[in-house]
């Protein structure tokens, strides 16, 4: 019996595990996908949140401000890209500027520091390729940006590297009340824990309802963006928020960690849980509101779109708390600002645990740090040459867009949990990122894949198992006839 | 730090033509740098003929075409390097690399020739909205998997793009055993060769779709329709139109673009057009010492062309070595007149031309039973007749050194015959 | 008989050709539009008997890449084209393997071989 079963492996799920990986608990994440972070967590707008936006008393409010609050350690703890770049919601005309004075006030309430009002001047003065028209801002020092699947991965890693178990292609297809926990069942395999959490993200509310009253409702709500070349990285360097009306916090101006730069997201109910498709009225929404925003956003460098299906928990805030069934615990409608909280909700839910039986003895080897990933380009020349004596794998660039190496693959392939398909490497090392979007770079890491997993290069997949890539070798029809 | 006289950047057919000639005209110390297993570039994977005509008077593959090179480069004993990554180019002409074997290389080159080709625009860059199943790839990758690695990346086909390379691979795929269901192209004309359309479209009963544009990729895993639909004179998709083709592969074809990186890196001026560097006559770069040739500096269609490019660049790279480049003042400027999209060099100096300069264009449209106009300070010089000019076909004129004497301006334009 | 349009595949040119009946000419076939000779053979033969260069790759053992580019050296009749690519199929050579080297002579009794479009070592 295992005392914690954590299903889903996002960046709340991973949060949790790395926490409850403090204390000597057998704790097993159960993650349907083949690899970690599939879900919201790798397409979202990548934002730490101030935290002035969210209504003060929610949950969303509290956990913002406090997991904002640990982001900086976190990151430097587990080696993660993370920037503290600042936010602006700007205002174009009276009513955005009174909007943006009220959400100052909200942040005060909320107990967010760093908070300022601008003037023109001042916003122009921060970020000259806004439209001249711009008349304030509303200016959040505390904001900023991470790697969102960087982070889930990193956390994974540390809490497996602590002891916690990680199961992918777990998928939960029933929960049944047994004595003293919950039977977790994955098809035919089956595991018990005396905690349950709730961790599904869009699935959330169909997980509880295997077992609980049905007492919440998730809205898939599809977010799509553009990404654009690394040379308009610094078009902007804080992140840029229209000032906010009912549909939402609305479309994002998105530096990003590694120096690209995004636009996005536009929000949609959407029917199905996996329709991440971008369309023609998202994208032409996305343009639409740059050019009320910016002078003269490069759309001829945009290297990719993309969507991401949100929660959206009916009742506006977080679902976060224990149920009616003895320890099945939700963690539900983890949308914004749920990457931004999800250090706050951890630390919460971990508390919920010391309920336990046995209480929370703690870990004596917990290692808050990770092997931090190898990052060939920003060592030295005599760091880098240093690296390729000892191992020469390192003296071959695969990724040619972001100068990535073949050693940096090979490491990451084999971390826990390491890649398995082309995007996990795509997610743990960049290669694919960049402005070839794996012309280049595919192939060759797709072979690295098959020999480092012991697979034929036509069993190496794109993403998910169904998403092979090659058929079959050529001339295989005489060997079918044969 | 080591020196080399001459560090050429890429071992495709641009390189290795501009190493060879830099070796004849004088020049010991040259280094081809190459990141890819073997020399010879993306013509080890153009695996079909028509290659060579110009330069061989002779019909050869890729692979052949590229051997002739390697073969000569191997027999001069020129020096190279495989498995080979620059990382980058100052404009002092230090030049940074990687390999397994040396690790890192700083070389100090009294000249560069920049030969890196080009890379393949790709779906995101185009926005087509839908899925990100797997099976969506560029032509030129899918070329490299079944050509070179032996694999086959797909059964049902669409291609988007009626380039050379998307009917080289409409081709391919059927040879292969795949179905190719049509090929989709924005423009109102195939941007390839004419002789492919028939080759590798019409022989195999290949329907080909003018002015009709991708417009949807269903697909959560792999991919399993794409959606065709008309474009009206704005390019923009014509609602009713649409038609949904079920398949396991779209291929995309729809342009190449010169990869400047390192260039951008070195401080080199680049056009927006084509999309490369800005050259001279030498096809030396705006940071003197710094030479560029081949699809770097504007995609080509023949390799025969790159071949002769490159050589130039080759040439004065190593004349610039030997300090026997006139740097020049008078610059004479190269304008794209009326009907002409670029002109490929940018600058002419008319001390560095000894008998004539070859200069290449694109025109921007079809167009039939023209002329040529090249003008050299207003006047008239040159009258080139053509039956039959394309977007899809570079053109070259040669204009003579005599013509260039004392204009500022050299403009070719298209005009009715 | 009507003209018949074609496009000339025989070098990149791709000049217009038309091609009419002719009982008075030799080749029983007028050709207009060719820039050169080879033009004017091409479009007499692709109307008494199309015929096609290949291009394609084998197996190859041992070899630097797991696959030959080979071509004809030649034209080979148009309607053999997958008689052909199938027994190009069945094909597998050893490196190392010399440019030009035939690999199949005289495939399917066309007078035309398979030949190595480039040379390949083998993998030491």
């Amino acid at each position: 019996m295992y005392d914690v079963a954590i299903l889903g492996a996002g960046i709340v799920g991973t949060n949790i595990a790395r926490e409850l990986s403090r204390y000597s608990i057998k704790v097993v994440m159960l993650e349907a996908e083949n690899d970690v972070s599939m879900g919201t967590t790798r397409a979202n707008s990548a934002i730490v949140h101030a935290g002035y936006d969210t209504k003060p008393g929610s949950m969303k409010a509290r956990y913002n401000v406090r997991g904002n609050q640990l982001y900086e350690d976190l990151c430097r703890e587990l080696a993660v890209p993370y920037k503290c770049n600042g936010s602006l919601v700007v205002a174009f005309n009276d009513e955005e500027v009174a909007t943006v004075k009220e959400l100052y006030q909200r942040g005060l309430e909320n107990g967010v520091p760093g908070l300022e009002l601008l003037n023109r001047e001042q916003t122009l003065a921060l970020e000259p390729n806004l439209k001249e028209t711009v008349q304030g801002a509303l200016l959040a020092k505390s904001a900023g940006i991470v790697g969102p699947w960087e982070l889930a991965i990193a956390l994974a890693e540390n809490a497996v590297q602590n002891g916690v178990e990680l199961r992918c292609n777990a998928r939960v297809t029933a929960l049944e009340q047994i004595k003293g926990g919950i039977r977790v069942y994955m098809d035919e395999r089956s595991i018990d824990a005396r905690y349950v959490l709730n961790c599904a993200g869009i699935y959330a509310d169909i997980v509880n309802n295997m077992i609980a009253e049905p007492t919440f409702e998730l809205t898939p709500t599809r977010g799509e963006y553009n990404l654009f070349d690394k040379s308009v990285g610094d078009y902007v360097s804080h992140t840029i928020f229209g000032t906010p009306s009912k549909k939402g916090k609305g479309v994002v101006f998105l530096p990003t960690v590694h120096g690209n730069l995004m636009l996005g997201p536009n929000s949609e109910a959407v029917p199905g849980r996996e329709m991440v498709e971008t369309s023609p009225a998202g994208l032409e929404f996305l343009r639409d509101h740059a050019a009320n925003t910016v002078k003269n956003m490069a759309f001829n460098m945009v290297i990719t779109s993309f969507a991401g299906l949100r929660a959206k928990p009916k009742n506006g805030d977080f679902v976060i708390g224990e149920t009616e069934v003895p320890g099945f615990i939700n963690v539900a409608g983890i949308e914004s600002p749920g990457l931004t909280a999800a250090p706050g909700i951890a630390e919460y839910v971990v508390k919920l645990m010391e309920k336990l039986e046995g209480g929370l003895e703690p870990n004596p080897n917990f290692n808050p740090r990770r092997r931090p990933p190898i990052l060939f380009m920003e060592l030295s020349d005599a760091e880098k040459a240093k690296l390729i004596a000892q191992d020469p794998r390192f003296g071959r660039i695969i990724c040619r867009c972001e100068n990535i190496t073949e050693g940096e693959i090979v490491d990451i392939i084999h971390r826990s949990p390491g890649a398995i398909s082309v995007d996990g490497v795509k997610r743990r090392a960049r290669p694919g990122s960049g402005r070839c979007q794996g012309g280049f770079c595919g192939p060759r890491v797709m072979e690295i894949l098959a020999r480092e997993l012991g697979k034929e290069i036509t069993e190496i997949v794109k993403d998910r198992p169904g998403s092979f890539i090659l058929t079959g070798p050529t001339k295989a029809v005489k060997e079918e006839q044969a | 730090m080591k020196k080399y006289d001459i560090v050429i950047i890429g071992g495709g057919p641009a390189g290795l033509a501009a190493a060879i000639e830099a070796r004849k005209n004088g020049i010991e110390g040259v280094l081809v740098l190459e990141r890819d297993r073997e020399l010879g570039g993306i013509l080890q994977q153009c695996i079909h003929n028509g290659f060579g005509l110009h330069i061989f008077k002779e019909e050869l593959t890729g692979p052949e075409y590229a051997e002739r090179f390697i073969n000569e480069l191997q027999e001069l004993g020129i020096e190279y390097k495989l498995d080979t990554m620059v990382l980058e180019v100052t404009p002092g002409r230090l030049v940074k690399a990687i390999n397994t074997e040396d690790g890192v290389l700083n070389l100090q080159a009294g000249a560069v020739v920049l030969a890196m080709g080009c890379r393949e625009r790709t779906r995101g860059a185009i926005l087509i909205p839908g899925g990100r199943p797997a099976g969506v790839l560029t032509a030129g990758t899918a070329q490299r998997f079944v050509n070179m690695e032996g694999y086959m990346v797909g059964k049902r086909v669409v291609i988007l793009g009626s380039g050379d390379i998307g009917l080289i691979m409409a081709r391919r795929m059927t040879l292969e055993g795949a179905e190719v269901l049509a090929v989709a192209e924005l423009m109102p004309y195939s941007g390839g060769l004419t002789r492919n359309i028939v080759q590798c479209l019409e022989d195999y009963d290949i329907p080909l779709y003018l002015s009709h544009t991708i417009t949807n990729i269903e697909g959560y895993d792999r991919l399993e329709a794409v959606t065709i639909a008309q474009v009206d004179e704005g390019y923009r998709p014509i609602p009713g139109t649409e038609k949904r083709y079920e398949c396991d592969t779209l291929l995309l074809s729809v342009g190449l673009i010169p990869e400047n990186e390192l260039s951008r890196g070195a401080g080199v001026e680049l056009h927006p057009l084509t999309g490369g560097p800005v050259v001279n006559e030498s096809m030396e770069t705006s940071v003197p010492g710094i030479f560029a040739c081949g699809n770097v500096v504007h995609v080509h269609d023949l390799a025969d062309w790159v071949t002769e490019e490159s050589r130039r660049a080759g040439r004065s790279a190593a004349r610039f070595v030997k300090a026997e480049l006139a740097q020049g003042n008078g610059l004479v400027r190269t304008a794209a007149g009326l009907g002409i999209r670029y002109i490929v060099p940018q600058y002419i100096r008319p001390e560095n031309v000894e008998k004539q300069v070859e200069i290449y264009m694109r025109v921007t449209n079809i167009y039939k039973n023209i002329r040529l106009v090249v003008r050299a300070g207003g006047t008239v010089i040159k009258e080139v007749k053509r039956l039959h000019v394309t977007p899809g076909e570079m053109e070259t004129v040669k204009v003579a050194a005599k013509d260039l004497a004392g204009i500022s301006e050299l403009s070719v334009s298209v005009e009715e015959v | 008989m009507e003209a018949r349009e074609m496009i000339c595949i025989v070098c990149p040119m791709g000049c217009k050709l038309e091609v009419m009946r002719d009982k008075t000419s030799p080749t029983g076939y007028t050709v207009t539009g060719q820039k050169c000779s080879r033009g004017e053979s091409y479009g007499v033969t692709e109307m008494v008997n199309p015929t096609r260069a290949l291009t394609s790759t084998v197996k190859i053992k041992k070899g630097f890449l797991p696959r030959l580019p080979v071509r004809t050296n030649g034209a080979i009749p148009k309607g053999k084209i997958f008689q052909v690519m199938e027994l190009l199929n069945t094909v597998e050579v050893e490196a190392p393997v010399a440019a030009a080297q035939v690999i199949i002579k005289d495939v399917l009794e066309t007078g035309i071989d398979i030949i190595a479009s480039r040379s390949m070592d083998s993998l030491i």
